[in-house]
């Protein structure tokens, strides 16, 4: 038995991860992390997600806390995501916010507190291994986030447990009826809880001001204006309100000109891709050891070798927005995560 | 955790208090036997409005006012909305458009008055010392012969500390003769004798909770010639200020608790006092670096705010919760989470030792004992996490 400080969402993930943690036999007590209080207070953060937190905590006969991280999560992940768009680069607001708010100060303050571990609702899985904990891929593939959550090390590792990773969604959601849980019918949290989506423009807009600029095809040709950088991301095909004749992509953002270059998907596509902070497990993987690496949050992983500053694919991948992460796997076991240059 | 020790040593008595015993025995026979509706025409109807103006009367004479003057509210809250929406509304067609209020003020009062700045009044938030009390300097420089509504709280809900209230009423009649004065006195009636202390306001706000009675219950003094707007309108209740059926049981134990903690206010303040020096005392010898907010002198008996440098308040309660002492910092907010504290900031207190701030309220029920008991559960959560920092 130990003592186990879950992170209560208020959705139906972490409130099942909850039971579970009780289940096991050991000692819990639940937190909801106020992140978000801003105007689009729309996503996982929300007063009446708390509420949500709170009642299950109540149904579990945990106690249960609220800590308002609001300036922190400002500073920390708000902040830098602003900047990076300004910049032309990609941020993954999420990752940042596992590996600085949950995995930090949550975890952190657990601790000090003398619990032994915190328990979050995600859908991976911690996998025992001869060199110790490492995470695994969920039960659930459509639901997998061991992506997001690729930056966890050892220490964070071994005190952290994933209850729902073993289940798949619908197991979860009949559980949480089971349980008579009112989180049991909610809707998934978006992508991004303090952009509704689709509005990240307007939500960039409100904090910087945007610089017009032009479109360019990969020969260097003016084809039009945008009214903004932070409003493209490498790979975008959607809202770009120009024709090219065949669907159009953008294939590179250049922060010093301001321009946004437009070509083909073949434009987009790379026989390697460079990185920076990577970060291993046990080590870098040999130059020949064919891993597995993925880049955005819901594709596939794609074959490739590590160099040491650049993956090179087995075939041909498209280009990865510069500040996306780029996670290594071992089959499903991940062996290390870093930023895309 | 918390479910094997269902009660600890409760020093939150600022957000609410249990009911007094007396309180309880009033208040029964109105549930379910003398049920009646006090507005109705028969017998039934006949002994709950007796006993709703019997309490009135009882309200009336310890607050010094007449029974006419005593407004039965839905709790503090609706009380403060009332006086301050209510006095502003009531203004508004005779050219009076500034409302000014205390910068430390319960969100109560500051909420309202932002809802009136969102319809064109003019709001000024007069800020505080580092003493806790408002700057009467930037007071004057605040209101002038367009001020409609000043409101300045009795006693500060988290630092404890009380207000000048006199000097107030002083500078409004000299500078502001067209305003009335509202006092949020939700605090007080524990510590201090409400009417002596709030007679030069046209509007006083009492909350039962806070000191014995049952939550849901509040009052608000409206001297004569107050004019008001009611936020709630209906079958023309409380003189057409506040409709709805009276919480009769509710309205008979807020009397019951407000006689009962008023016939029990000088003993059990320097009783509550004494523990609360003895606590004090106790945490800065364990604790050199402890530090007290707010002038020590002007604070009410059962407040004790401290700071507990390095440390963050809201993980600090974590780990007395789960020790089994309940305490609280800022002004909790309905999701529960802590807000960093706006009567801190107006005092102008540095951010990291307002986000280090607990405070301690004692009640009429606790004891030398739980003060005992609390003590080195203190010392250890704060060494603890000391230690881990």
């Amino acid at each position: 038995m130990a003592r186990v400080l879950v992170a209560m969402s208020g959705g139906v993930d972490s409130s099942v991860a909850a039971a579970l943690v009780k289940e096991a036999g050991h000692e819990a007590a639940g937190v909801t992390l106020k992140l978000w209080g801003g105007a689009q207070d729309s996503g996982c953060c929300s007063v009446s997600d708390v509420e949500d937190a709170r009642r299950v905590a109540a149904n579990l006969d945990l106690d249960h806390y609220v800590w308002n991280l609001t300036e922190e999560f400002e500073q920390r992940i708000v902040e830098p995501y602003v900047e990076a768009y300004a910049n032309g680069s990609t941020p993954n607001p999420c990752i940042e916010c596992n590996r600085t708010m949950k995995w930090g100060t949550l975890l952190e303050r657990a601790l000090a507190l003398g619990f032994d571990a915190i328990a979050t609702g995600h859908h991976a899985r911690i996998v025992a291994t001869k060199n110790g904990p490492r995470l695994g891929r969920g039960e659930d593939s459509a639901k997998d986030q061991s992506y997001v959550l690729g930056i966890l090390g050892e220490f964070e590792l071994e005190r952290t447990l994933l209850p729902v990773g073993n289940m798949s969604k619908a197991e979860v959601r009949d559980r949480a009826g089971a349980l008579g849980f009112r989180t049991a019918t909610k809707a998934d949290s978006q992508d991004l809880c303090f952009v509704a989506s689709g509005d990240r423009e307007v939500f960039l807009g409100a904090r910087i001001s945007r610089r017009k600029g032009k479109f360019v095809d990969t020969a260097g040709n003016v084809i039009g204006e945008h009214s903004g950088i932070d409003g493209f991301t490498i790979g975008q095909r959607r809202g770009l309100g120009i024709a090219l004749g065949e669907r159009a992509f953008v294939v590179d953002i250049d922060s010093t000109t301001d321009a946004v270059v437009l070509g083909t998907r073949s434009d987009l596509l790379r026989q390697s891709q460079g990185f920076a902070s990577a970060s291993f497990l046990d080590g870098k993987p040999d130059s020949n050891r064919v891993v597995l690496v993925q880049t955005r949050a819901h594709g596939a992983a794609a074959e490739a070798t590590v160099n040491r500053e650049e993956v090179a694919w087995n075939q041909p991948q498209q280009r990865v927005a510069p500040g996306q992460s780029l996670v290594f796997y071992d089959g499903d076991v991940v062996l290390g995560s870093a930023i895309a240059t | 955790m918390g479910s094997d020790q269902p009660f600890g040593i409760y020093l939150d008595n600022a957000a609410s208090t249990p009911m007094r015993v007396e309180a309880v025995d009033a208040m029964t026979p109105f549930l379910s036997e003398t049920f009646g509706n006090p507005s109705g025409g028969h017998r039934a109807s006949a002994e709950a409005k007796k006993a709703v103006e019997a309490a009135r009367e009882l309200v009336a004479e310890i607050l010094g006012a007449a029974p006419d003057e005593v407004v039965f509210t839905g709790g503090g809250s609706e009380a403060d909305n009332l006086a301050v929406k209510g006095a502003a509304w009531a203004r508004r067609s005779g050219g009076l458009d500034g409302v000014v209020v205390s910068g430390i003020e319960h969100k109560a009062v500051l909420a309202a008055a932002h809802r009136l700045e969102s319809e064109g009044c003019r709001i000024v938030e007069v800020g505080a010392t580092e003493s806790g009390v408002i700057d009467l300097a930037e007071l004057r420089d605040a209101i002038d012969q367009t001020t409609a509504v000043v409101s300045v709280m009795l006693v500060n809900n988290e630092t404890g500390i009380i207000q000048p209230l006199n000097a107030v009423a002083d500078i409004v009649r000299e500078l502001a003769p067209n305003a009335v004065l509202h006092t949020d006195a939700v605090q007080a009636p524990q510590w201090l004798d409400v009417k002596t202390a709030a007679n030069e306001c046209a509007l006083v706000s009492l909350s039962g909770h806070k000191f014995g009675g049952p939550k849901g219950v509040g009052v608000l003094v409206v001297r004569k010639g107050t004019k008001l707007v009611p936020l709630i309108e209906g079958g023309g209740h409380e003189w057409s200020l506040r409709a709805g059926t009276h919480n009769v049981a509710g309205i008979v134990a807020f009397a019951e608790a407000l006689r009962i903690t008023t016939a029990n206010r000088a003993a059990e303040c320097a009783r509550i006092a004494g523990l609360r020096d003895h606590l004090e005392q106790g945490l800065r010898q364990a604790i050199p670096d402890l530090l007290v907010n707010g002038n020590p002198e002007s604070r009410v008996p059962g407040l004790l705010h401290v700071s507990f440098f390095g440390l963050e308040a809201e993980v600090l309660l974590v780990a007395l919760d789960q020790r089994g002492v309940f305490a609280a910092s800022g002004s909790a907010c309905s999701s529960g989470a802590v807000d960093p504290s706006h009567v801190l900031a107006a005092m102008g207190m540095p951010r990291e030792r307002a986000l280090a701030a607990i405070r301690f309220s004692l009640g009429y029920r606790t004891t030398q004992s739980e003060i005992d008991a609390a003590m080195p559960i203190i010392v250890q959560c704060v060494e603890q996490l000391r230690a881990a920092a």
